[in-house]
Parts: C-alpha cells; sequence; structure tokens
C-alpha cells in the first residue's frame, strides 16, 4: 500500500523535471502515473478481495515502527471504504490531468507535481491508521492544493488560496489538538504511547473531555466538508482553482472530510456523536437548503456548482448521523456519485471558460447548437447531480434520506425540500449556458474533442453502474459499515 | 413470455440510446425507421403478449436483476404483467405508435429530427417501465423518467427562451410531488422494509385497520405524487404551459403517457389506498374540483392547445373522482377512451395549425370544415367523445363515472352535480371550439392537406373514438369490481342528456346565434371573469407571488454570501487588534518609560494588597 503512495509523490517529482522533455510531457507523466499506481492497486485489490478481511476487518494491513518514543507507527490499512475511496482518488486524478491538457500553460511540470502529491495526501488520509500519520497526510493534502490555487488560479486566487489554507489549517489545528489529546490521554490510561487507530478504539476517551476532542475532531472534518456555517471558503477556492483543482477539491479532498467523520468522528466517540446527532443533522438539512438557494442566486457557472456542492454534501452529513445501515451506506456511495458527477460539471465549467474566456452564466446561453457534445454531457451530468433514478446519485440519496426517515421523519421531509430546489438551480443552470437564442460570438467554438469524451464517458459509465448495479460498490463497504454498526449500535 | 415482456420496455429503450448516440450520424430514413419502427414492433410484442395471455393462469414477472440489497432490505428490478398493466400497455404502445408514425411527417423538416426521436422513445420507455415496474422504485424510476422526457420535449425547441421556461416550470412542479411521494415510500420501507409492490399491499392490509393514521399518511404522501404528475389541483399549473413542446409530443404527454401515470399509481395500489377513506375522499373531491375549474378555465381560452389542455386536467379530474368514489374499472375505463379521443383531438389541433402556418389562435380560424375535411371530421368525432355524447367511447366511460358518483351515500349529490355541471360546460367548450374553427366564414387559408401519414393516424383514432367505449377491460382479478350496475332511472337519463344540452347551448351561442351572450360577456363581471378563466384561476401568478418570487429574492439577497460577513467580522477585529497593538510600539521612549512606571505601580500595588492581612 505505501507503494500506491510513494508512487504518487515519486511520479510528481519525474512529472516535474519532465518538462525539459516537451510541453505536454509532465501531463503524460502524470497519467501514467496514475495508470501505473492504479495498475499497482489492481493487484492489491483482487488478492484482498478474494482472501477476503483478516482477523481485525481489515483487507490489508502493513505497519512499521516510526517514532518509538511516542509510539507512532506507520500504519496503513485498507477496508472496503478506503478501497472505493482510494479507487475513485485516482479515477480523478486521470480526469483531472485531462481537464488540465490544455487549460495549464505556464510550469506544466510543477503543476502536474502538485496534483499528483496532493492525490498522494489524499490516498494517504484514506489509508493511514495512525492519527499522527493520519495528520501528516492531511498536511500533503493541504499545502499542494493550496499552492494549484495560488499559482494556476483564475483572477481572484490570492485570496481565496489564503482562505481556504486559514479555514482548513484552523480546523486542522483543533484536530491536531484532539488527537494530542487522546494520545496523552491514552498514555495516562494505558501507561504506552500509541496514536494507532486500533489502540484507541480498545479504550475509547469518556467523559467531558471526549466531547471537546470530538469536536476538534468534527470540526475539521465539518470545514472539510464543507458544512454549513464553516464552508465558505469552498465558493471562492472553487471557482478561482484550475478546473483540475476544482475536480480534485470536489471530487475527493471534501470526501475526505465525510471519511473522517465516520471513520473518526462516529467510531472514535460513538457516545458523542450519537449525543449531538441531532444538532448535527439540523446542519445537514440546512446546509443542503442553503446551498441550493445560494446555488440559484449565482450568476458565475463555477460557482453555482460549487453551491450545489455544499448542497449535495448535506446529504452526506445527514447519512452519517442518520445513524443506521441504510444511511450510511447511502452517505458512502453519495461520496462517490457525487465526485463522479461534479467532477464532471467541473471539467464542463473549466471547458466553457476556456473557450469563452468568462464564467459569468449571463455571457453564455444556446450553446448546445455551438457545442451539442458539450451540451449533451451538461445535460446528462446535472440530470445525474438532479438525482434522477437509473444514475449513481438517486440510489445515494435515496438510502440516506430512507435512512433519516427512520431516525426523524420530520427532518427527513425538509430534506426532501431539497430534491425539489436541487431541481430549480441545476435546471436554471442548464438553461442560461446552454439554452436560449445563441450569441453571434459564440459561433464555431470548438466543441469537446475525443479525449474529453473519453473522460467524460468513463464517469457517465460510473454513475450508469452506481445508479443501475450499484451492489458491487455496496458489498465492498458492507463489512465496514457492518463493524461499525456493531461498534457503535447502528 | 418472459422474453417478449423484457421486450416491450427494451425495444424503445435501445432506439433511444442508437439515437442519443449516433442520431446526428444517421440519414433520415434511419431515424425513422428506428423510432417509429421500435415502438410499431413493442405494440406488436404487447399483442402478442394479449393473445398469449389468454393461456396464462396469473400475473407474469421477469426478474431482472437484484437492483440493490443493504443489510435485510433490497430492491428487485423486476417487471410484472397483470392485467392493469396490460391496459397501459396497449394504450402506451397503440397510441404511442400512431404519434410516432405521425411525427414522422409533422417534424420532418426540423433540424433536430434524431434528438426528437431518441427523446419519444425515451419517453415511451419511461413509461413502460412505470407500468411493468414490480416495485415502488421501478415505478419511481418511470416516473421520474417521464418528468424528464416531459422536461426535454416541452423544451425540445430550446432557442426560444420561453419554451425552457415552460419546461423547467413542468419538471420542477411534477418534482413536488415526487418529494411528496418519495416521503411516502420512506415510510413503507420503514414501516414494511419493502418496496414491493404486491408485498407492500399484502402487509399494509395485514396490519393496518381502515382508517390508520399511517395509512393515511402514506396514501396522502403518495397520492401528492399523482397529484403532481396528473395535473391536478393545487398543482396544475405547468400542463398548460407545456403546450410549448411540438403537438404531437402535447397527444403523447396527454393521450398515452405522462398525465395518465397518477391514475396507474392509485388504480395499482387500490388495496393500499382503501385503508385510507379519508384520502379517498380527499381524491374525489380533488378530482371533482379540479373538473369543473379547469372546465370553466377551458372555456376562457383561445389558444386552440390550451383548451385542449384545460380539458385534459378536467377529464383527469374525472378519473380522479370514480378512483376517489372505488369506481376503479371506471376510472382506468375512462383514462382509455380519453387517450383515444385526447389524441385524436391534440393531433387533429396540430394538423390545423401546420395547415395554417403555425397559427394557433381560434380566433383567427373559421370555415375550414371544407377545406380540412379530415381534421374537421376527426375534431368533431373526437369532441363528441369529450362533450361525452351518447353513442361515443367518452360516454361509455364519463356516464358510468357519473353514475357510481351518484351511488355515493352521503357526498354522492353533491358530487354528482358538480361533475354534472362540469360535464355541460365541457360539451360547451368542446363544441364551441368546433363551431368556431370549422364553420363561419373563412379566416385564415390553409396551405395544404396532410399527408398519409398524419391522415391515417387521425382516421384510426376516429374510430377508436367512437367503438372504444365497447371494449370491456378484463379487470375483475386486479381490482375490486362493484357487483352490478344497477340502472338509475331519471338520473340516467338526465346524466345522458347534459352534454347534449351543452352541445346545443354552444349551437345556440355560437353557430345559430339565437342566444346572445355579449351582454353577460361584455359585462365588468363577465370580462372579468374571463380575464380570470384565461389565466387559470390566476393560480400562475399567486404562485408567482408566494413562492417563485420570494425565493428568488432570497436567492438575490443572499448571492454574496451571508457567512463571510462573520468572516469579515473576524479579519476586521483582528486587524484591528493588530493596529492597535502596532500602534502601541511607537518608539517614543517617553511614553515606553510612562507605561513602564504605571505598569510598576499597579504591581507594587496589587503587591502590597496581597501582603497586608
Amino acid at each position: 500500500m505505501s507503494l500506491l503512495i510513494v508512487l504518487l509523490l515519486a511520479g510528481g517529482l519525474v512529472a516535474w523535471l519532465s518538462e525539459r522533455f516537451g510541453e505536454e510531457m509532465p501531463a503524460r507523466v502524470s497519467v501514467a502515473t496514475l495508470l501505473l499506481t492504479g495498475a499497482a492497486l489492481w493487484p492489491l485489490a483482487t488478492e484482498v478481495l478474494t482472501t477476503g478481511p483478516d482477523v481485525d476487518g481489515w483487507l490489508a494491513y502493513e505497519s512499521r515502527t516510526w517514532i518509538p518514543r511516542f509510539g507512532i507507527q506507520f500504519i496503513l490499512a485498507m477496508d472496503g471504504m478506503s478501497l472505493l475511496l482510494v479507487g475513485l482518488t485516482l479515477l480523478l486524478g486521470i480526469v483531472a490531468v485531462i481537464a488540465s491538457w490544455t487549460e495549464i500553460k505556464a510550469r506544466r511540470g510543477f503543476f502536474q507535481a502538485n496534483l499528483l502529491w496532493t492525490l498522494a495526501g489524499t490516498v494517504g488520509v484514506f489509508l493511514a491508521m495512525d492519527l499522527f500519520l493520519f495528520f501528516l497526510f492531511w498536511e500533503v493534502m493541504l499545502v499542494p492544493m493550496y499552492l494549484l490555487i495560488a499559482i494556476w488560479g483564475h483572477e481572484a486566487r490570492a485570496p481565496a488560496a489564503t482562505k481556504f489554507f486559514i479555514f482548513t489549517q484552523a480546523s486542522g489545528l483543533l484536530m491536531l489538538l484532539g488527537i494530542l489529546t487522546t494520545a496523552v490521554a491514552y498514555a495516562n490510561q494505558t501507561g504506552e504511547w500509541s496514536f494507532a487507530y486500533m489502540d484507541w478504539l480498545q479504550s475509547p476517551l469518556t467523559g467531558e473531555l471526549a466531547n471537546w476532542v470530538f469536536w476538534g475532531f468534527v470540526l475539521a472534518f465539518l470545514v472539510k466538508l464543507p458544512a454549513f456555517p464553516v464552508h465558505s471558503w469552498l465558493p471562492d477556492a472553487h471557482t478561482q482553482a484550475p478546473t483540475a483543482g476544482s475536480v480534485i477539491l470536489a471530487g475527493v479532498l471534501l470526501k475526505t472530510g465525510a471519511y473522517g467523520l465516520l471513520r473518526f468522528g462516529v467510531a472514535l466517540f460513538p457516545e458523542n456523536a450519537k449525543e449531538w446527532s441531532s444538532l448535527l443533522l439540523i446542519v445537514g438539512v440546512v446546509g443542503i437548503l442553503y446551498g441550493a438557494v445560494l446555488a440559484y442566486g449565482q450568476r458565475d457557472f463555477k460557482r453555482l456548482v460549487a453551491y450545489s456542492s455544499i448542497s449535495h454534501m448535506g446529504f452526506i452529513l445527514l447519512g452519517v448521523f442518520a445513524w443506521n445501515g441504510l444511511s450510511w451506506s447511502g452517505a458512502v456511495l453519495q461520496m462517490v456519485a457525487h465526485g463522479l458527477s461534479t467532477a464532471a460539471l467541473f471539467m464542463i465549467a473549466g471547458a466553457l471558460q476556456e473557450r469563452l474566456h468568462t464564467r459569468a452564466l449571463a455571457d453564455m446561453g444556446g450553446l448546445w447548437k455551438a457545442m451539442p457534445r458539450m451540451g449533451a454531457m451538461a445535460m446528462f451530468f446535472v440530470i445525474a447531480s438532479v438525482g434522477l433514478p437509473g444514475l449513481g446519485n438517486f440510489i445515494a440519496e435515496f438510502l440516506v434520506l430512507a435512512g433519516l426517515w427512520q431516525s426523524s421523519p420530520v427532518l427527513c421531509a425538509f430534506a426532501a425540500i431539497g430534491l425539489v430546489t436541487g431541481a430549480v438551480y441545476a435546471l436554471w443552470m442548464l438553461q442560461q449556458a446552454f439554452h436560449g437564442p445563441l450569441g453571434e460570438q459564440h459561433v464555431g467554438l470548438q466543441d469537446f474533442n475525443t479525449r474529453d469524451m473519453t473522460a467524460l464517458g468513463l464517469l457517465a459509465i460510473g454513475l450508469l453502474g452506481l445508479g443501475l448495479y450499484p451492489q458491487p460498490a455496496l458489498d465492498l463497504i458492507a463489512p465496514s459499515l457492518d463493524a461499525l454498526a456493531i461498534k457503535v449500535g447502528g | 413470455m418472459e422474453i417478449l415482456l423484457t421486450a416491450v420496455p427494451m425495444l424503445p429503450l435501445a432506439s433511444a440510446a442508437m439515437l442519443l448516440l449516433y442520431g446526428r450520424h444517421m440519414g433520415k430514413s434511419l431515424v425513422t425507421g428506428l423510432g417509429v419502427g421500435s415502438i410499431g414492433l413493442a405494440a406488436l410484442t404487447v399483442l402478442a403478449l394479449a393473445v398469449q395471455w389468454q393461456d396464462a393462469t396469473g400475473p407474469v414477472t421477469v426478474m431482472l436483476w437484484q437492483w440493490f440489497s443493504v443489510g435485510n432490505f433490497s430492491v428487485d428490478l423486476a417487471l410484472r404483467l397483470d392485467q392493469l398493466s396490460l391496459i397501459w400497455l396497449c394504450t402506451i404502445t397503440g397510441i404511442g405508435f400512431l404519434i410516432h408514425l405521425y411525427s414522422s411527417e409533422y417534424m420532418g423538416g426540423d433540424d433536430n429530427y434524431s434528438r426528437y426521436f431518441a427523446y419519444l422513445n425515451l419517453f415511451v420507455a419511461a413509461m413502460l417501465l412505470l407500468v411493468l415496474g414490480d416495485s415502488m422504485l421501478l415505478l419511481f424510476l418511470g416516473w421520474e423518467g417521464v418528468g424528464l422526457c416531459s422536461y426535454l420535449l416541452i423544451g425540445f425547441w430550446y432557442r426560444d427562451s420561453a419554451n425552457g421556461a415552460a419546461a423547467r416550470k413542468a419538471f420542477i412542479v411534477t418534482r413536488a410531488g415526487d418529494a411528496a411521494m418519495a416521503l411516502g415510500l420512506f415510510l413503507l420501507v420503514a414501516e414494511f422494509n419493502t418496496l414491493n409492490i404486491q408485498e407492500i399491499v399484502l402487509a399494509a392490509s395485514a396490519s393496518w385497520a381502515a382508517g390508520e393514521p399511517l395509512a393515511t399518511l402514506a396514501c396522502a404522501l403518495i397520492f401528492t405524487g399523482a397529484v403532481g404528475k396528473s395535473a391536478q389541483l393545487p398543482l396544475q399549473t405547468w400542463l398548460p404551459d407545456a403546450m410549448a413542446g411540438p403537438t404531437p409530443v402535447s397527444a403523447l404527454i396527454h393521450a398515452a403517457t405522462m398525465v395518465t401515470a397518477g391514475i396507474y399509481l392509485v388504480a395499482r395500489l387500490n388495496g393500499l389506498f382503501v385503508l385510507a377513506p379519508d384520502v379517498l375522499f380527499a381524491i374525489a373531491a380533488v378530482g371533482v374540483a379540479t373538473a369543473l375549474m379547469a372546465a370553466c378555465a377551458a372555456l376562457a381560452q383561445h389558444d386552440i392547445k390550451r383548451i385542449l389542455a384545460y380539458s385534459t386536467i378536467s377529464q383527469l379530474g374525472y378519473m380522479f373522482l370514480a378512483l376517489g368514489v372505488q369506481a376503479w374499472d371506471a376510472g382506468v375505463f375512462h383514462m382509455m377512451t380519453h387517450a383515444f379521443f385526447k389524441a385524436l383531438l391534440f393531433l387533429a389541433a396540430g394538423a390545423v395549425i401546420e395547415c395554417l402556418h403555425h397559427e394557433q389562435d381560434i380566433r383567427k380560424m373559421g370555415g375550414l370544415r371544407t377545406h380540412l375535411p379530415v381534421p374537421f371530421w376527426s375534431f368533431l368525432i373526437g369532441s363528441a367523445a369529450l362533450a361525452a355524447l351518447p353513442a361515443t367511447a367518452g360516454f361509455a366511460s364519463k356516464d358510468l363515472i357519473l353514475l357510481r358518483a351518484w351511488e355515493v351515500t352521503g357526498s354522492g349529490i353533491w358530487l354528482w352535480s358538480v361533475a354534472a355541471i362540469a360535464a355541460m360546460i365541457t360539451a360547451l367548450y368542446s363544441f364551441k371550439l368546433v363551431f368556431v374553427v370549422f364553420f363561419g366564414e373563412l379566416k385564415t387559408e390553409a396551405t395544404h392537406q396532410p399527408g398519409w401519414r398524419m391522415a391515417l393516424p387521425l382516421m384510426l383514432l376516429c374510430v377508436l373514438s367512437i367503438v372504444g367505449g365497447w371494449i370491456s377491460l378484463p379487470l375483475a382479478e386486479v381490482l375490486p369490481l362493484a357487483a352490478n350496475h344497477p340502472a338509475h332511472g331519471t338520473i340516467a337519463i338526465v346524466s345522458a342528456a347534459i352534454p347534449i344540452v351543452g352541445v346545443a347551448l354552444a349551437y345556440f351561442i355560437f353557430l345559430g346565434g339565437q342566444l346572445n351572450v355579449t351582454g353577460l360577456t361584455e359585462s365588468s363581471t363577465g370580462r372579468w371573469t374571463a380575464q380570470y378563466w384565461l389565466q387559470g384561476w390566476g393560480m400562475d401568478r399567486l404562485y408567482d407571488r408566494l413562492l417563485v418570487q420570494p425565493y428568488a429574492s432570497l436567492a438575490q439577497w443572499w448571492r454574496g454570501e451571508p457567512m463571510d460577513r462573520v468572516v469579515a467580522l473576524i479579519m476586521g477585529s483582528a486587524v484591528t487588534i493588530h493596529e492597535q497593538l502596532s500602534a502601541s510600539q511607537s518608539g517614543r521612549l517617553g511614553r515606553y518609560v510612562a507605561v513602564l512606571s504605571a505598569g510598576l505601580i499597579v504591581m507594587l500595588t496589587l503587591m502590597l494588597l496581597r501582603a497586608t492581612p
């Protein structure tokens, strides 16, 4: 497993250096690296899936001592949920590289390096089972992303990047405090230092302290998700980031927040999580509706998609804290489905900006006529994000809401309003960009080429697969969620 | 049999997929072949199924695959055919085929010919899945699918932004109903841990007594979905605007697909709805109120398609009335006959519109009887059926509904009276249409005659609109039927006579001129009412004020992200503190000494205070 991370880190370095061998070289190296990492994941996945989980429920596990003085270990472990998310990360990585193919013209090598390093951090976050290591990867993921926005972003990139950094860093600091507190408490309790997830599961924190530590973790994850009211870094960051950055940000980085909530927030602090679940459910519902209203108000294509992400992430929060098997499965599926559909929408947003040199919806209109392929793709992914049955997002939201009904029918009813408001902004976006009369200046725009269509086609097939036959994905994550249910009583 | 059943929805689905992916590179004849042919084949397959059905012992189920399973909750993708589904299959594919054939001529000159047929096929496929779904979730897939296709087709001519607005309205208004319906499904999942329709009905009748609050809630939520999809009060506002699409699409939406989905849903779940008598009464009340209201609105319209749109809303009201009074078979029967004559009327209207250079205002039409004979006869027969004149298909079904409404103890007389008034207005406006458009002086010249691909469907539908009333539906096994239909003597005669009175009135007002109503219509009340009805009872304006504008204003108001103000506040205070502190680093020695000595004094005082006991 460490090979996956090493490959991505090294690939980034090679991509950086390869710039001197040609303009397209760094992007090619990136794709090759991602494919190679995928190839490394493949035998691992097939092997662990055939042998099944070990005694502790992990499909794969590796550990090395790292800083013995404080019991810090280098532990990577994979279960079905992490496997699914790592797969998603690599797939969206390829999509992101394709999205950046023609968009990035300056310092291509360093760009690809940062892209791959962010992905390395993300894969690390999904695999690390030592909390110190987890925090390290959390930072590894953050810094290159900051650079991606700050260097290759659009007109107002500097404040957006700073805002992103400060929000994430400040909340990350709370998590670090939480991690250190828990480690000290663990040492006091058992007389030994350990940062290992499995050790912490065995002797959980209790009492008032646990409550504070729980919030330290949860705030970091809520900022990342992002949840209302700590979401306001996201619209700026997404809008200003280069397309590849937005794809990775929305597609996988947000999911680390969702993943963290399930893996650490709920599992390490079940009692506190349960105690606060009503509040967090309300936060989720508010996020869904608030995001939808603001999405409808936007005049910038990318910003609209960014707010739609806030709305959809609300469903994940609901799924996590509705506290049953249905809703948890829905939340994990939503991570994947939203990753695929939003990545595609950001790719379309980037393609539009590249061609029209604007993101303003008012300057678009009737583009279907000029670019029927792009129009059809936009239609498909808008429909997916609206949650039409047959596509992955529907199954995810259905499971989340069906689970939520069982814990709170009233909140479920409010969340269902999101099904309507979601259609309002999504169709409005489609209307303004692709329908209506075509402006003179837009005649003769270049439609998507085969490379773009391949990338989007992959995402579309993924969503269709998740929508019509989600069982493989559900089976993959079922053991993780069953284990969680046994642990915390779902 | 299983293969045939699977083929029914798969044929149009496959054709839609091919047209969507490769349609732009196909020749026109290939597109026509695929688009029309796939539905024709599906119709033939349904015919074969219906013939084989004679030997079949019971419902046929085809398990495609398990859709998903989480814990002990699982949903199958399975098709199930019984008599109720079969009636819908025949209507959808039969009428659907005629509309497709008609479209191949009507849309012949359109640039997006293949995209049109792709959407049309997808529409039919979604509707077929809706009526074949063995679980509520597959039904819901079809349900949302027809919503999507209606959106795509209403906004088909996307270059005009008004069409896009109508399309979005259709999707969003019906989606509001769908969200309620989804909540109903969540309730069923929570209670019974299944979404299989048969299992739900069995489990519900086993564990819920009639009138159980949960049963009422579940039925009310599901019925709200039907209200949206079938354009009943108060969610009917999308249907008149849906006229923005090509006319054959209107025929498809109004006759074979989409709006009848709500009827299917309630009829399909009749075992559940009988557990909620309150909801059933609400269904009857909503139905009859919609029937009357929409009939009045139809009377005031000038656009030929909007008249027909309101008439659909009104006729769907009759169907819901039937379902609400548990005359299940009458409701389903009216769905079928309505499909015949409404498809006929819309296609005939399309022919008129096309032959008059896309003129839709009936005030600019007249005297077309001899110029457009096929549309004229189609309209005459269609309107007769819509008005439910005796010896038409519409009479057979609507008369049944009126009589069964009368039988209801208590509220029967009220339901019957309102329905009867609506029936008279129906006759009035439908023959107003015939008299104004086809009689009197010629106002707009027809440029050409419809070709055979438009004329043939019209003629076939004419026949069906008359003989369709004699079809007896084999519903005994799937719907609880009343034992017999006693004749009601006077009330039966009155019910049958009402439409004739309406037609006579229309004749005297609009053709013969014996009745002069200008005094009434030109009075201030008359004009106000006409205006009010023209705008569909002002409901659009109401929603605009109550929902649309506040929502838009809210979005506008919040657009700048209110949470950023909080962030700005934190940032601002950090800057202020920073400035205060850096201002203290002034570099002036005198001030430093002063502050230092002040601090020393304070500290010394504190120490002294502490030291003294």
